[in-house]
């Protein structure tokens, strides 16, 4: 008879290699870090995995010699092949991965319990093993900053929003800007739509167009191509960008972009790979970390509102300006939070519903 | 020198099973000098290409594991295409499978048994099959051409595995990520090789495959297809019901269809999320046309296609090959596969075509 291991056995012999790895200690001092990155997306695509690519850049000329060159695999589908491609480059000698897309995170598990003296590093998701780190950006303190700025430009008090998935990263960028935004103008309204993708420059534009249509004179976006921008340029009206600076594709139009910055945390933990001191952590770093950026505000913004916006990121970084502070109300104009209390990073992680000022539903 | 092509009287048959040879020939050595012009070693690009991703056990269990999908889903389109039966929407009745499949392993999350597979298997083929009934259905009764509502419906059944799992299926402990929960141990396929991840669906593709086989080559219903695809008049007089071919072609690729969409997320995936597939149910239209809609050919197109995915991952691992490149470089491959097929029909002849000369 053949013998059908099952994938009982399976997982049960990776949880003993795992046990035994800590029980030795696991991490050891590297003589050189060897890293490897897997990308959902191209490395030219103007915003989330080209971002993760700068990053990829920054640490190995911060290394020097102590980095052999890294490899980085473009366009893995998050399906099936996601595990074979982290295994292939745990295989092949890479002692830190980085698999920089939520759809990675079941498969980078799987593998990082076969390779414990491997260290892996999962972007956005929340499942993690001794040697494996989660690590996530505070977008939504770069959206606050960007709901000041629409609170002050827009005219018909309408802002438009291009979301992706309906997943508390996104949701936690819309809540973020609505509350910023009627701290500055208390009647303004945020309109949704959903576009089900990260990235599609069709279906965005079509978005972008359609709240415009609607009244919105203000374009926000958590999609990563720059067609929003270019519609709102055309249109005559505001937009910020995501993940990259975006000004090239839309000067005009253009107020700010959130800009993603990896490079730092990917130094810190090659650098802790090296001294033996890497360990397995849950990282969610805000603007004071370096984890976010705003891309130069457009110079068409008055001078004063400018300074506005300044300070916000200087009182974020400092801590001084929580972005989901109360008093904040829902929807039905419930307060949900009071004064003085601010919604905890427990809550924010599985955030699933609109403060008040967004107009429509979330989908569920 | 003129360089022609002359029509043969009858397809070759030699160059049927050549042309794949001098194909892959003329890839190799088009991609050594499109490696070479860009200063990368050409024989270890190629040895990462073809032959490091095959190296190990490992290896091989992936290159089954990608393949599995494509030959099955091959098999069953080219019944179809056999009988000029267009359904292009063998991603969505995969996805259907996958759904319906992937809903009893979670209606029964919280139980073990060994009745769990085999009922998610045929919950599975159910699932593609019923949504494979709708272009039937719409062709046969209202004459609706089956290309357009069969990929049409593919977009539907892929938003309704994103609205399962943003709502009613996501994972209760999963923060509203888009995913459901991990299937238990018993709604998984077992593996059959430790260290790898091959597993029972290989083995089903492969009777799969034999089954076509026969079916083509024995079965009356075989037959009928070839007649009702090669001679559709013929195929009328002599009382074949052409509904009827409609019907079974896309039963047979909306169930097998269903079946490797539950193959893939009890196998390989092991839970429900809206990108379950990165495309399989269309690249194995072009994995039936390569096979030249023989159910052999099939599962031979459907290992060259999978080991040229596999063989663009180790080259960016390898060799930091772009990514770019390796997509020319596939489809260069392609390219080659299906030009050469004029050697089929045409013969090379160089010099001036002996007509007669004018006065």
């Amino acid at each position: 008879m053949t013998r059908f291991p099952g994938l009982r056995h399976l997982v049960a012999g990776a949880a003993a290699m795992a046990v035994v790895a800590a029980a030795a200690g696991g991490v050891q001092a590297a003589d050189k870090v060897k890293a490897a990155f897997v990308y959902v997306g191209p490395v030219n695509d103007n915003g989330w995995t080209s971002r993760h690519d700068a990053g990829r850049q920054e640490m190995e000329k911060a290394l020097g010699d102590k980095a052999e060159k890294s490899a980085f695999v473009e366009n893995v589908p998050e399906g099936a092949d996601a595990e074979r491609v982290i295994q292939q480059l745990a295989l092949s000698g890479h002692n830190l991965i980085f698999t920089t897309s939520f759809g990675f995170m079941n498969p980078t598990q799987k593998v990082a319990q076969r390779f414990p003296n491997v260290m892996f590093e999962h972007a956005t998701g929340f499942k993690r093993e001794i040697n494996m780190s989660t690590y996530n950006a505070r977008f939504y303190e770069g959206r606050a900053v960007a709901g000041l700025l629409a609170g002050h430009m827009t005219k018909t008090k309408v802002i438009g929003y291009i979301g992706s998935f309906p997943i508390p990263e996104v949701v936690q960028g819309i809540d973020a800007t609505t509350i910023a935004l009627r701290k500055v103008a208390p009647d303004a309204i945020v309109k949704v739509i959903w576009v089900n993708t990260w990235v599609d420059p069709g279906k965005e534009a079509d978005a972008a167009k359609a709240l415009i249509d609607q009244g919105a004179d203000v374009i926000m976006q958590h999609t990563d191509s720059s067609a929003p921008c270019q519609v709102a340029q055309e249109r005559g009206v505001w937009c910020v960008g995501q993940a990259s600076d975006q000004t090239r594709f839309a000067p005009k139009a253009h107020l700010t972009a959130i800009v993603d910055e990896w490079g730092s945390y990917y130094i810190k933990r090659a650098k802790a790979v090296l001294d033996g001191t890497w360990k397995s952590e849950d990282v969610w770093g805000g603007m004071k970390d370096g984890f976010l950026s705003l891309a130069p505000f457009n110079p068409a913004i008055p001078a004063d509102v400018r300074a506005k916006a300044d300070q916000a990121v200087a009182d974020i970084k400092a801590g001084k300006l929580l972005p989901f502070a109360g008093p904040i109300k829902n929807q039905a104009g419930a307060e949900v939070v009071k004064a003085g209390e601010s919604i905890p990073d427990d809550k924010l992680a599985g955030l699933d519903w609109y403060v008040e000022g967004v107009q429509g539903q979330l989908p569920k | 020198m003129l360089l022609r092509l002359e029509p043969r009287g009858e397809a070759s048959r030699a160059m049927i099973w050549l042309t794949p040879v001098l194909s892959i020939l003329l890839t190799l050595t088009f991609g050594a000098i499109l490696f070479a012009a860009l200063g990368f070693d050409p024989l270890r690009a190629l040895a990462a290409y073809f032959i490091r991703p095959v190296s190990t056990l490992y290896g091989l269990g992936e290159l089954a594991l990608k393949a599995t999908p494509l030959a099955m889903i091959g098999v069953g389109l080219a019944l179809g295409f056999r009988a000029n039966v267009w359904n292009i929407g063998a991603e969505g009745q995969f996805t259907m499978g996958a759904i319906c499949g992937g809903g009893v392993a979670l209606i029964f999350h919280d139980t073990e048994g060994f009745w769990v597979l085999p009922l998610m298997a045929l919950a599975g083929i159910a699932g593609g099959m019923a949504y494979g009934a709708i272009p039937a259905l719409l062709r046969t009764r209202f004459n609706a051409n089956e290309i357009l509502t069969s990929l049409m419906l593919t977009y539907v059944a892929t938003l309704f595995l994103s609205y399962l799992v943003h709502g009613p299926w996501r994972d209760p402990k999963g923060l509203n990520f888009p995913e459901t929960r991990m299937f238990n141990a018993s709604a998984q396929l077992p593996g059959l090789l430790d260290g790898t991840r091959f597993n029972l669906g290989a083995i089903v593709a492969l009777l799969v495959v034999a089954a076509g086989w026969l079916l083509l080559a024995r079965g009356f219903i075989g037959y009928q297809i070839k007649v009702v695809g090669q001679a559709p008049k013929a195929a009328a007089f002599a009382g074949f019901d052409q509904n009827r071919i409609v019907w079974f072609s896309f039963l047979v690729g909306g169930g097998l269809a269903g079946l490797a969409g539950l193959i893939e997320v009890a196998g390989a995936i092991g839970q429900l999320h809206p990108r379950i597939s990165p495309g399989y149910g269309f690249t194995a239209i072009i994995v039936a046309f390569l096979g030249r809609l023989h159910p052999v050919g099939i599962l031979a197109a459907a290992l060259m296609i999978a080991l040229s995915y596999l063989g663009g991952e180790a080259a960016q691992i390898e060799m930091r090959l772009p990514l770019a490149i390796t997509g020319v470089f596939q489809g260069v491959l392609l390219f080659f596969l299906l030009g050469t097929d004029v050697l089929i029909r045409y013969r090379v002849r160089f010099g001036r075509p002996a007509t007669s000369r004018g006065g």
